[in-house]
């Protein structure tokens, strides 16, 4: 990690637009993520969360604007060295299938050249910190269910101890009440670890569940930050219309109960 | 007096012919490997590349192999040795399924790993020998074992050019109107096509993740 004054914003994006022949996927957008805090991306599918995530640990590049991680400019940094002192968790969790779990969580410690017994070590206690027995290191994915490759995801992610995690609807292909435990899980973990966590979601309840602050996007366009108390009460429309589509779901399963 | 008899009357010149037959398809089959996979690589990570390569090694496969034969005759260090030519022919013949099913078996890797290991922090190479080649290699090998087996038939027409092999028995059998002899050089070639595909076959399977 390099130093940095540990008051200063973790990310930053400075007017980031991101373009694909021609159609603006994201556009001025400005943004800072604040150490230790778990920022949600909240917003429909084609509004630029993915995108503006993956700007973080460049697996795309803005087009436009400047992405900061700890004050350095991405463009500037070594995108190896920056991809592994940042966690990644896709929805597809992505495990290796010919890899063993054990291999899978310690693949960025085993590259990055730590000793065999500290791997051995840090995985067990990788296991034990997302819930899941010693004896699942012998395992290969297929032989998961899909919480489990999830928690192994998660466990991958956090290997070599980044302060940066990226999430990408972890839990968006899991049942819903796997999805329940895993964000308990992920909101206690995140209480002991105070990671600085962007994560995605297209889930109002998830992002009021586990977010310090809530961003709302729309076509490529930042809407608003927000806390989530103040999100519940915003009067912004596109805020105000999430939560009315949340309550109007409530309301008609309640209706249905009574009827 | 039956086949059997004459390939047992004959047993010294088979099995030279076999093992002159092998080597052909052997030194051919590598050399292809080294070529055609680095290409298949090259090409799955470069789309641009892709029909150009693959609509070259579809018609080089187009071509009568009597006729390729023929055309690399003149070529001057080649010409010179019928083995080296019929290496050369082996070889293109061979390229097509290498680099098709290394592309094929690359492509085919889940996109979702790909993005994981990058988003990881593997470089390109790591992410190559780590993850994208042994998850295509059972593909890469089925890619083998198809070009060992034709590459054992096309061997035999490399005698037509004085390359040895088993197709000497094949041609003097024609000129001689004799089954026999024809079968004494068919029989091997078939047993071996076999033996290729079995212990490629096996190959594949042991390599195989999970």
């Amino acid at each position: 990690m390099p130093p940095t004054a540990p008051e200063g914003p973790v990310i930053e994006f400075h007017d980031v637009s991101y373009r694909v022949a021609s159609t603006d996927v994201l556009c001025g957008l400005n943004l800072r993520v604040q150490r230790g805090e778990t920022l949600v991306l909240l917003g429909r599918s084609g509004s630029g969360k993915t995108t503006t995530l993956k700007l973080v640990n460049r697996l795309l590049s803005p087009t436009a604007g400047e992405v900061r991680v700890n004050g350095v400019p991405n463009r500037d940094a070594d995108v190896i060295r920056l991809r592994r002192s940042i966690g990644y968790v896709i929805q597809d969790v992505g495990l290796f299938p010919h890899f063993t779990v054990e291999r899978n969580i310690g693949l960025v410690p085993t590259i990055g050249g730590w000793p065999e017994e500290r791997i051995r070590a840090r995985v067990q206690e990788l296991l034990q910190m997302v819930g899941l027995g010693p004896q699942m290191s012998t395992r290969y994915p297929h032989q998961l269910s899909g919480g489990q490759r999830q928690r192994v995801g998660v466990a991958r992610a956090l290997a070599a101890d980044p302060a940066v995690l990226l999430m990408d609807e972890p839990f968006g292909a899991l049942d819903p009440i796997t999805r329940d435990e895993l964000q308990r899980e992920f909101l206690s973990l995140q209480q002991r670890l105070h990671k600085t966590v962007v994560f995605v979601t297209h889930d109002l309840r998830e992002a009021l569940l586990l977010g310090s602050r809530i961003a709302l996007m729309e076509a490529g366009r930042l809407v608003t930050v927000l806390a989530p108390p103040d999100f519940l009460r915003s009067t912004d429309p596109w805020a105000s219309a999430y939560v009315k589509a949340f309550a109007d779901g409530l309301q008609s399963v309640a209706d249905r109960g009574t009827s | 007096m039956n086949v059997f008899q004459f390939i047992l009357q004959n047993r010294s010149e088979v099995l030279e012919l076999t093992l002159e037959h092998l080597w052909l398809v052997g030194v051919s089959t590598l050399l292809a490997m080294l070529v055609g996979i680095p290409l298949g690589i090259a090409i799955a990570h470069r789309p641009r590349l892709n029909k150009p390569v693959l609509a070259s090694a579809n018609i080089i496969q187009t071509i009568p192999s009597l006729a390729l034969f023929g055309f690399l005759l003149p070529v001057p260090w080649l010409g010179e040795r019928a083995d080296r030519l019929a290496i050369l022919a082996l070889i293109l013949y061979a390229l097509l399924p290498m680099i098709r099913n290394t592309y094929m078996g690359i492509r085919g890797v889940d996109p979702a790993v790909v993005e994981a290991g990058r988003g990881m922090g593997l470089t390109d190479r790591q992410l190559l020998f780590q993850v994208e080649l042994p998850l295509a290699l059972s593909v890469i090998l089925s890619g083998v074992r198809v070009a060992v087996v034709i590459s054992v038939g096309l061997a035999t027409i490399a005698a037509a050019i004085g390359a040895g092999g088993l197709g000497e028995f094949i041609f003097r059998g024609l000129a001689m109107v004799d089954n026999r002899v024809i079968l004494a050089g068919a029989i091997p070639a078939a047993v071996l096509a076999l033996l290729a595909d079995l212990s490629v076959g096996w190959l594949e399977r042991r390599l195989r993740p999970r």
